[in-house]
């Protein structure tokens, strides 16, 4: 049995038992120094095995499609994003592992190269290819890694009914029950989803570009993305709008300004028309 | 036996005389078939506003055949794809059903809810032609004060149809009222639970909203539009001055057959065009607002238009709460006072107006002849004040739409609307005070020195002057002594003489037009002599 003054002596010299009793000074410090020497080496040799190496190679050797992209980069993206895509203070973010699916959306909606700095960038038609627009995000994601567009059909097995109700929790907030958009503060506005492509969407969800929030993976996985895709797509843009022209889809501000300048006028020259047949 | 021969034009007599025999009813009838109504235009949009009513009462009632006035929760399986599935109550669903699976149910849907909006626009519009004519003037207070509180009871009709579809947009709608309640300082919270049977949304207000919908409210516009019009019939309809009309008579056309053939037809036109917005637009599309859930509110989400203004003044309302130290403190939130102080204000200000103005100016007779809006130029720039104030109000509700359509930030659109709320009401105040002196001058102008006839005058001493056409006999230097009638003053030669336009057709002409009469004050311009072409005298051939 361990006895109240084994307790206090601790656990190595527990382990000898009675011998450790009288040792001399000098071996104890001995025994301390060799102690940390083979801490240090362990922790040193453990950092050299589990840290990345990233930093072990000034520059990495980029792929054939990145230093394609590097290429544009220096001539068109330079200025705002600075030589090292690390971000010009005032001028442009870093790029430095927003991945290529921020890429594609940017550049392949033609918001990217801006025209100027204002509230937020505009949908413009777009300056590059989508081939150039696919070496570019390989050279940002090389640059530091990030999210990208898994490739191939981001509808299959949707379920629209899910994604009619996952876009009216998480879109219609900015972009209106009819994907047209609406507007947010100081000028900012969520832009109409009416020509976004499906890669666009799905890399706009990834990446939360402009106001937009990130909703990565963890919140609405890809299959929920899928569906939420085709809503857009299949519901949204290719309604046949029961009911006649929707006006818009501006919701009941369109049709207070229908029923004045159609019904109220239209019956105004009509009560004109019957009273003048006197 | 030989039958008897059957006359059928002895037929309608005969049948008349039946029952004129059994209820006696010729005499009281024939004075109400010889009832005499004036006829102009504007007299028409009030009688928009009833025949819409009319289309609202038949398509409501196909509605409520379809529709199920219950929040119990039910999965759609109708026909609409994306939305099957989806967990919504049993209303939301049986207006679904209504926009895809009933024969002709979404076009009857569409027709009720743009007749609604007709219904309110065409208040609203006959409501200004009353006030910018002064017909609302003693004896006529009563049907004005009937008349607005037809607004405002159209505006709970309006509200009420508008949360029963229980989509996105009326749920969203709903929580907006239900805040507007919880605002009233000490009863606001006893208000919202005794309406809603506790805490928001509850399971009973749409059954409660749908018998207010169909029944309470329903009767008591019925109500307010009798006695609208049984005003109208007793007291007899307003009418314009004009040559043989005074104070003490009604021209205009008898009630059968012309004006009861009239307004027919034009009940048709109202349904007609009813009918073809239902058919051609878009309104209201519920499927893609979904059911109603707290944490589903979309952009653009707006109430109708006519509610829009109280949108409008909390969007402008800045954040002033008002925290009053009693007990564990009391407070007053910002949103009290441009949606229950405003309103109160606006019904109070409206209804009140007759007796303010015939206070103010001291006339206290019986007034049937309407009077032009430029002759009255205090009250017509107060409408167009209030008219401006209604429509700042109005844009600022639809803001964010202007916003983002139009690209303007949407912070400087409520600061806009601030500013112009303020701004716009009394300049339009001023502008329209102009406008109107500018009228009454220039029908001064017309009367004393007669109409412009383009004919441009060289004088010996060289001046230019245009050739007037005195509208009477002159005194002595040319000018006439007119008294001014109250109506219409001919501006232009061809609208001289008692007999109106000459060339008829609506659009266009439907016959070429007649040489014009030699007016009596001028003689016949002489056909200019030929003029020998000045020359070098040589044939330019």
């Amino acid at each position: 049995m361990t006895s109240d003054n084994d307790r206090r002596r601790g656990l190595l010299a527990r382990l000898r038992g009675e011998r450790s009793a009288a040792r001399s000074r000098g071996r104890r410090r001995l025994g301390a120094a060799v102690r940390l020497i083979a801490a240090l080496t362990l922790a040193g040799g453990a950092y050299t095995v589990f840290a990345p190496g990233v930093q072990a190679q000034e520059n990495p050797p980029l792929t054939g499609a990145a230093a394609e992209g590097k290429a544009l980069f220096d001539v068109s993206c330079v200025t705002c994003h600075g030589r090292n895509a690390q971000g010009v203070d005032g001028r442009g973010p870093s790029l430095i592992g927003v991945g290529s699916a921020s890429v594609e959306f940017q550049v392949s909606s033609g918001r990217m190269p801006m025209a100027r700095q204002e509230a937020q960038a505009m949908r413009k038609p777009p300056v590059f290819t989508d081939e150039q627009v696919r070496q570019l995000g390989q050279f940002v994601q090389e640059l530091g890694g990030g999210p990208q567009v898994p490739e191939g059909d981001l509808r299959e097995g949707a379920n629209l009914a899910t994604g009619g109700e996952l876009f009216r929790i998480n879109c219609s907030q900015c972009h209106a029950f009819g994907g047209g958009g609406g507007a947010l503060s100081s000028g900012k506005y969520a832009p109409s989803l009416r020509p976004a492509s499906d890669r666009q969407i799905y890399a706009a969800m990834l990446s939360g570009p402009q106001n937009m929030p990130v909703f990565g993976d963890n919140q609405i996985t890809p299959e929920q993305k899928a569906d939420i895709i085709a809503y857009i797509q299949d519901t949204l843009k290719h309604d046949q709008d029961q009911g006649g022209f929707n006006l818009g889809r501006y919701g009941p501000s369109t049709e207070g300004l229908a029923i004045f300048l159609i019904g109220i006028v239209a019956l105004v020259f009509a009560s004109l028309w019957i009273a003048g047949k006197s | 036996m030989k039958r008897r021969k059957l006359d059928m034009a002895s037929v309608p007599g005969k049948a008349a005389v039946g029952v004129d025999d059994r209820f006696g009813v010729s005499t009281p009838l024939r004075k109400l078939l010889n009832k005499v109504f004036p006829d102009h235009w504007s007299f028409l949009l009030g009688e928009i506003a009833l025949f819409s009513f009319v289309v609202l009462l038949l398509t409501g009632v196909f509605l409520t055949f379809f529709y199920e006035p219950a929040m119990t929760e039910v999965v759609y399986n109708g026909s609409y794809a994306p939305l099957r599935g989806t967990p919504m109550s049993a209303a939301y669903a049986s207006s679904l059903d209504i926009s895809f699976d009933v024969r002709g149910g979404l076009i009857m849907r569409q027709m009720h809810h743009w007749s609604a909006l007709l219904f309110m626009a065409a208040i609203v519009v006959h409501m200004l032609r009353v006030f910018f004519t002064g017909a609302f003037r003693k004896p006529r207070e009563t049907n004005w004060i009937i008349g607005s509180l037809l607004f405002w009871v159209g505006f709970l009709a309006g509200f009420t149809g508008y949360s029963l579809p229980d989509d996105g947009l009326s749920g969203t709608g709903l929580r907006i009222a239900s805040g507007i309640m919880l605002s009233i300082p000490v009863i606001g919270s006893w208000v919202t639970s005794s309406i809603f049977g506790g805490e928001f949304p509850g399971e009973i207000i749409i059954s409660r909203f749908f018998i207010a919908h169909v029944l309470l409210i329903p009767g008591l516009l019925v109500a307010l539009i009798s006695a609208h019009l049984g005003l109208v019939f007793k007291q007899k309809h307003t009418q314009w001055p004009g040559p043989g009309r005074t104070n003490d008579n009604v021209v205009g056309e008898r009630m059968f057959p012309r004006y009861a053939l009239k307004q027919g037809g034009f009940f048709m036109v109202v349904f007609g065009v009813i009918a073809l917005m239902g058919g051609l637009f878009q309104i209201n599309p519920i499927w893609y607002f979904g059911p109603y859930e707290a944490w589903v509110v979309s952009a653009a989400s707006q109430p109708d238009w006519y509610v829009m203004f109280l949108d409008g003044s909390t969007r402008l309302m800045p954040a002033w709460e008002i925290n009053i130290p009693i007990g564990d403190g009391y407070v007053i939130p910002p949103l009290f006072w441009p949606t229950v102080v405003l309103p109160g204000v606006l019904v109070g200000l409206s209804t009140l107006y007759p007796f303010v103005e015939a206070r103010r100016l001291k006339d206290y007779r019986s007034h049937n002849l309407l009077q032009r809006p430029r002759d009255v130029p205090e009250r017509t720039a107060i409408g167009a004040m209030a008219v401006a104030f209604y429509i700042v109000l109005t844009l600022s509700g639809g803001n964010d739409v202007i916003a983002d359509k139009f690209h303007i930030s949407l912070n400087a659109m409520t600061w806009a609307g601030r500013i112009g709320l303020l701004v716009i009401p009394p300049l339009a105040y001023y502008v329209t005070y102009r406008i109107c002196l500018g009228l009454q001058q220039h029908d001064r102008e017309v009367l004393a020195h007669g109409v412009e006839t383009g004919i441009i005058r060289r004088l010996p001493d060289g001046r230019f002057e245009e050739v007037h056409q005195p509208l009477a006999a002159g005194g002595h230097d040319g000018h006439a002594e007119l008294e001014y009638a109250g109506w219409v003053v001919p501006k232009k030669m061809n609208r001289l003489g008692a007999l109106g336009p000459a060339i008829r057709g609506f659009f266009y002409p439907i016959e070429k037009p007649a040489e014009a009469p030699v007016s009596p004050g001028h003689p016949p311009v002489e056909p200019l002599p030929e003029r020998k072409e000045i020359s070098s005298g040589e044939s330019r051939r």
